[in-house]
């Protein structure tokens, strides 16, 4: 059986020239970031395929490809054997988007203020016209609303009457409305606490068990991402550096970004370690370097990273774009 | 002697429908050179006892009662003008977004020799000279053309360093570091942590780190103090509190961080919420949301005392009460 979710070679780039009376008067010449280049990875049904990385590497970009926020400048997306980007455009393409969701990070933002918790679960079915008449959709919303943990009773209430935590599971109800099989979340819990963020995460799990939901989930925090993932995509720079199962990669990290982003967080049980902190920032995404955009930043980086730009191979059981890991220098 | 200490401080909010206590009773000390860690939820008070101690309460939020002394002096009492003389020369400050904290229409030049005159009888260019040491301190490339350059031609973690030197230019004994990293990423995170507590180490100074996160806690802190609900929970040394933690709500905090070295099928959730200021719960703040309450919780409202290596407010502790616990 193919897998469920198949980004094939998924890249975006956007213009970001200056307006065009600058560049005729200043001479100056148009801009483009490449904020996504050239990702490829597939989900099976009922698996969880985590996305990790600095800010702007482009894993919220993937995100939003993935749902058709954005149109991506090539590649694409199979979703179920068909191409998304093209069903998308087409009035029947409702009946993907219903399949395919999403959660962004603020629950602040993402809510509005100004309608009660029952319109913004309800949206959707109206939206999609899954159910119209009025009594069964207040049903519905108490239903979902109970699926998450909170009362149907909440269901007259304004988003500024929860906490963050109970935000975050409005959005994942109205998320859930449309009955989708694969969602994508942008660090649902970012915002949150950490007590109120393994609630979340543990009611995501729940749902995922019992409807056997498929997840795209992002997060900059490498923790969390061992806890609720199968598969692990390290990106660096608008690629991915490093693609594995959870197990593998937590258990033998290949990529020498996946190893600092390891190292880098702080360990509770074992105070006072003194620890090597790489050295260097992420690079600006508008000059990045040439070769291995990671090789300024790389202990192993020999001339060849600096000019040839590697692939992702499949090694030993992962995929891994490095030269050094391929020529078994580490 | 004490570097600062902090005794039964209460910071109040009056409003129209009545007065939040923000902070209750809150006690702690802080040794020279020492770094402290303050931790907790969002609410739960940290920020606030950062901002009482470096004067910088926002109105109407005031200091009802209780004491904070510098050196043995009491400083909670003292006018705008003097607290202005003691922020920068004796307490510096670190804030979380380092680009709202640097004045964007000057250098970082202006700003460092600004604040080491204001504080230090030196001339200027003796000030620059500092100025552009404290930049090579704290690890900023070419630091003698960087030093020109405006707070927008830095990133996040340069400006972040940036902010350190300008905390540290007037030399002062104590840093009020408020969710220093927060905005940083973890590459990053970590060498600002690790920069922060050399670089302390080299200038003598205390750190009061305020954070939500516990894991930079453990890696930066000698100590730590736990807050809920406006309120000290528990205090003691960091490893003590991490892996023997005596407040039933650091027990559930520590259990509902993902863990690294275990894989766990579900996390450890504490249900509930923190209570809103306005329904602080009678007795012990946890009590609703504590798995081991009982009927003294609910009644009376524990102060600190001894629990193994650390202090915890929590009736379990208490010799008079642990018959009835079990």
């Amino acid at each position: 059986m193919s897998a469920l979710v198949q980004a094939h070679d998924l890249a975006k780039t956007f213009d970001v020239s200056p307006p065009w009376l600058n560049r005729v008067l200043e001479g100056k010449p148009r801009q483009l970031l490449q904020a996504v280049d050239g990702v490829s990875f597939e989900i099976e049904k009922g698996k969880t395929l985590a996305l990790v990385g600095e800010s702007g590497c482009g894993k919220s970009t993937v995100a939003r490809l993935l749902v058709g926020l954005y149109e991506p400048t090539r590649g694409g997306l199979n979703f179920d054997g068909q191409d998304a980007h093209a069903a998308f455009k087409v009035p029947e393409g409702r009946k993907l988007r219903r399949r395919i969701q999403m959660i962004f990070q603020d629950p602040y933002a993402s809510l509005n203020p100004r309608w009660i918790v029952e319109d913004i679960i309800g949206e959707p079915l109206k939206e999609h016209g899954l159910i119209t008449d009025k009594a069964a959709l207040k049903a519905r919303v108490g239903e979902l609303l109970k699926s998450v943990g909170l009362s149907p009773l909440d269901m007259v209430k304004y988003p500024h009457q929860f906490s963050g935590g109970q935000r975050q599971r409005i959005s994942i109800a109205r998320a859930l409305a449309t009955e989708p099989e694969f969602l994508v979340c942008d660090e649902p819990t970012s915002a949150l606490d950490v007590s109120v963020q393994a609630q979340v995460l543990n009611i995501m799990k729940d749902l995922q068990r019992e409807r056997g939901l498929t997840y795209l989930f992002i997060s900059h925090n490498l923790a969390v991402v061992r806890h609720v993932s199968d598969q692990v995509g390290v990106m660096y720079l608008g690629r991915l550096v490093e693609l594995a199962d959870k197990q593998t990669l937590f258990a033998n990290p290949r990529h020498p970004y996946t190893r600092m982003l390891l190292d880098a967080i702080p360990e509770m049980h074992n105070t006072g370690r003194a620890r090597t902190p790489v050295q260097g920032e992420v690079p600006n995404p508008l000059n990045p370097p040439s070769g291995c955009s990671f090789h300024p930043r790389c202990p192993y980086a020999n001339e060849r990273c600096k000019s040839e730009r590697p692939q992702l191979l499949s090694i030993a059981g992962a995929k891994i774009a490095c030269h050094a890991v391929e020529e078994g220098r580490i | 002697m004490s570097l600062l200490q902090v005794k039964n401080l209460v910071v109040e909010f009056p409003g129209r429908r009545g007065t939040l206590r923000a902070l209750d009773d809150i006690s702690f000390e802080i040794a020279p050179g020492e770094i402290l860690g303050v931790v907790g939820e969002s609410g739960a008070g940290k920020s606030l006892t950062g901002a009482s101690i470096i004067g910088l309460l926002e109105p109407p939020g005031r200091v009802a009662s209780g004491q904070i002394l510098l050196e043995g002096e009491r400083i909670d009492n003292l006018g705008h003008e003097q607290m202005r003389r003691i922020r920068g020369r004796r307490i510096g400050a670190i804030f979380q977004d380092p680009l709202t904290s640097l004045n964007p229409l000057y250098t970082v030049g202006r700003q460092l020799v600004e604040t080491i005159q204001t504080h230090l009888p030196v001339s200027a260019e003796e000030a620059r000279r500092r100025a552009i040491g404290l930049l090579q301190d704290t690890g900023i490339p070419a630091a003698e053309q960087r030093i020109d350059h405006y707070p927008h031609q830095f990133s996040g973690g340069m400006r972040q360093r940036v902010v350190i030197a300008l905390a540290l230019a007037a030399e002062p004994k104590l840093i009020v570091a408020d969710e220093p990293t927060t905005a940083l990423d973890v590459s990053i995170q970590a060498q600002i942590i690790t920069l922060l507590k050399t670089i302390c180490k080299q200038h003598g100074a205390a750190v009061m780190l305020i954070t939500h996160d516990m894991g930079v806690i453990a890696e930066t802190c000698d100590r730590v103090a736990v807050m809920y609900a406006g309120r000290i929970a528990e205090i003691g040394p960091v490893h003590e509190v991490i892996n023997h933690p005596a407040h039933p709500y650091t027990v559930g905090l520590m259990a509902s961080i993902p863990d690294m070295a275990v894989d766990r099928e579900r996390l450890n959730q504490i249900d509930g919420a923190m209570p809103r200021l306005n329904a602080i719960p009678h007795g012990c703040a946890f009590n609703p949301r504590c798995p081991k309450v009982f009927d003294r919780c609910k009644s009376e409202r524990p102060e600190l005392m001894d629990a193994g290596a650390t202090r915890a407010a929590c009736w379990l502790h208490d010799a008079k009460s642990r018959g009835g616990a079990a």
